[in-house]
């Protein structure tokens, strides 16, 4: 056995090691533990806002405006010399609210539509079914922005309008998963002992069918944040002098020739938060579907 | 299709009953005396049971009878007239670049499979995924039309070759995004291809490379890029409504958005069913695409 004091000539010890030992949670699933890593930053933001942003985001200082970035103002201010990464820091939790709260409702209301309608079939599928039709032919943003203009302008309305035309995915998806699920024999053994459909539906199919849900949930909380930003850059979001990533970037419009830096910075914040997202998804994807594909 | 048009006008109809104060309020000012405004119920039909109304709106609808800008006192079926070239121009511009831009990208990524090209490509195109359209936009006026001015802030210009010059812009940006989804497509589309056996039996018959990606592996590989095109033009129209604003393009987009802020609904409710219209009419021409592309496809 010669070859066998050969593959033993070296091994890692101490801290390299630990690094690179193939259990480790960045080893088995990189994207879960960078989209971990990203949003654990970001919900430290939140947490410690006010000690972390070094000015009042809101308060104006004329002395100080369209300041390029320098070591008093580590991203520059703008034209009302407000401390731009004092406003990119307080907007986080107001962008973060609006994309958790735009995917929470309409999950929940999805949920349930969509296990009533894959379950029970009959005319509530085909009513619901002739629903989605008619809302997949709208371009997304048109809809979103005509319900807007009903409901006016600000963030509570962005999040209302957001859930009344996005539930429909979320129900169509579980609905899907559910179709499949109810002649699955777990769901046939659960009639044969004479569950109720209630039961059935809640303590058995659901656990089964919401991962799905949940993986998309935690891309479309990114697309929201990126959608929300958008309404806030078209004046439709969050109204001044509350800062908001997109909007910071449209004020920032009028001075692109002077104080570039106005509308680039609050951009990369949403990248960043948008990739946290879109990571813990696809992580989240390979922890949950147990049983599925593997890779 | 037909129970998705009545689904629309339906959806349409709530919407604009759903604004709060009264329409023939909005049109006359708060000062209006209550016969005026008595008068005008009549003359929109405000007065009769909210069936009858929504029967009305589908006459008109079908009559292409839109009513009246609140705001410009003209048929909206004119403005419409004025404004939707321009948005179809972009969008079918926008649509041409992002086909310039994936066809070659996601052939190139495809044959170079997990080498350091095609690991590049996808990279920069999962960043691009994660990019605000409007924050693009911003940058790319930032370098291109300020630092370095190449091209115009915005505007529409006057005829074919200006139009394809002060679109450029905007166009690459709705471009941009639309290739992100399609370069994913298409890359795994061509790799599937790749293993198949007749592209191995038409390089055995001794046809050159650039005949066998062309009629052999792009051509079947296209189909279900196709499919993801047609379903993401509704979101690219949806972009218009962002990048017209950026721009300042007389289009479809910046109309509505501007009514929305005029409270001018008729404009709203208009410019949203035109881009339902549009959108079903691209679903429609998509089918239509297959049976081109793949002659096993027939129309039923």
């Amino acid at each position: 056995m010669g070859t066998a004091q050969i593959t033993r000539t070296y091994e890692p010890s101490g801290l390299i090691a630990y690094i690179t030992h193939r259990n480790r949670i960045w080893r088995k699933n990189p994207s879960l533990f960078a989209g971990g890593v990203i949003l654990l930053a970001i919900f430290v933001v939140i947490l410690f806002n006010k000690q972390i942003a070094p000015y009042n985001p809101i308060a104006m200082d004329f002395n100080a405006a369209l300041q390029a970035p320098s070591r008093q103002h580590i991203l520059g201010t703008d034209n009302y010399g407000r401390d731009l990464f004092s406003r990119i820091i307080r907007a986080t939790p107001l962008d973060l609210k609006v994309g958790i709260l735009a995917v929470l409702f309409p999950l929940i209301i999805g949920v349930f539509v969509g296990m009533l309608s894959g379950y029970f079939g009959g005319i509530v599928d085909t009513i619901f079914m002739r629903l989605v039709d008619t809302f997949i032919a709208f371009p997304f943003m048109v809809l979103i922005i005509s319900v807007i203009a009903v409901l006016g302008p600000g963030l509570n309305n962005v999040i209302l309008a957001v859930t009344m035309v996005s539930w429909i995915i979320y129900a169509r998806l579980v609905r899907g998963e559910v179709l499949v699920a109810k002649n699955l024999e777990y769901v046939m053994a659960a009639k044969v002992l004479g569950y109720s459909d209630l039961r059935i539906m809640i303590r058995h199919i659901l656990p089964n069918v919401i991962t799905t849900a949940i993986i998309f949930g935690a891309l479309d909380v990114a697309l929201d944040i990126l959608l929300a930003s958008s309404l806030g850059f078209l004046g439709l979001g969050v109204q001044p002098p509350e800062p908001e990533w997109g909007a910071i970037i449209a004020e920032g419009r009028q001075f692109m020739s002077t104080a570039w830096w106005i509308s680039v910075y609050p951009g990369i914040a949403i990248i960043i938060t948008g990739a946290g997202f879109a990571l813990l998804a696809d992580g989240l994807a390979d922890v949950l579907r147990v049983g599925g594909k593997e890779g | 299709m037909i129970p998705v048009a009545l689904g629309i006008s339906l959806i349409l109809f709530l919407l604009l009953r759903a604004i709060p104060g009264d329409p023939a309020i909005i049109r006359l000012g708060v000062r209006a005396t209550p016969a005026a405004v008595a008068n005008l119920h009549r003359e929109m039909g405000l007065d009769k049971p909210i069936w009858t109304q929504y029967f009305i709106y589908l006459r008109d609808i079908v009559t292409l009878n839109l009513g009246d800008s609140i705001r410009y006192e003209v048929p909206v079926a004119k403005l419409i007239g004025q404004r939707l070239p321009i948005t179809l121009f972009l969008a079918v511009y926008a649509t041409l670049l992002s086909i310039i831009i994936t066809v070659p990208m996601a052939t190139f990524a495809a044959m170079r499979k997990d080498q350091t090209a095609d690991t590049t490509i996808r990279i920069i195109f999962m960043l691009v995924l994660g990019m605000p359209e409007f924050w693009v936009s911003v940058i790319l006026l930032i370098v291109f039309s300020l630092k370095i001015p190449i091209f115009p802030l915005g505007g529409y210009g006057k005829n074919f070759p200006e139009h394809i010059y002060h679109l450029a812009l905007p166009a690459f940006v709705l471009a941009l995004g639309q290739s992100a989804w399609l370069i994913r497509s298409l890359r795994s589309g061509i790799i599937d291809v790749l293993q198949d056996e007749h592209v191995n039996f038409a390089r055995a018959k001794g046809l050159n490379d650039r005949m066998v990606l062309l009629r052999h592996i792009l051509r079947n590989s296209l189909i279900p890029t196709v499919t993801i095109l047609g379903l993401n033009i509704g979101y690219l129209v949806g972009g218009t409504v962002i990048i017209e604003s950026i721009f300042s393009l007389p289009g479809m987009g910046s109309m509505m958005l501007e009514a929305i802020f005029n409270r001018d609904y008729t404009v709203v409710q208009s410019a949203t069913l035109c881009f339902a219209v549009l959108v079903i009419l691209i679903n429609l021409l998509t089918d239509l695409t297959y049976s081109i592309l793949d002659p096993r496809v027939t129309l039923g």
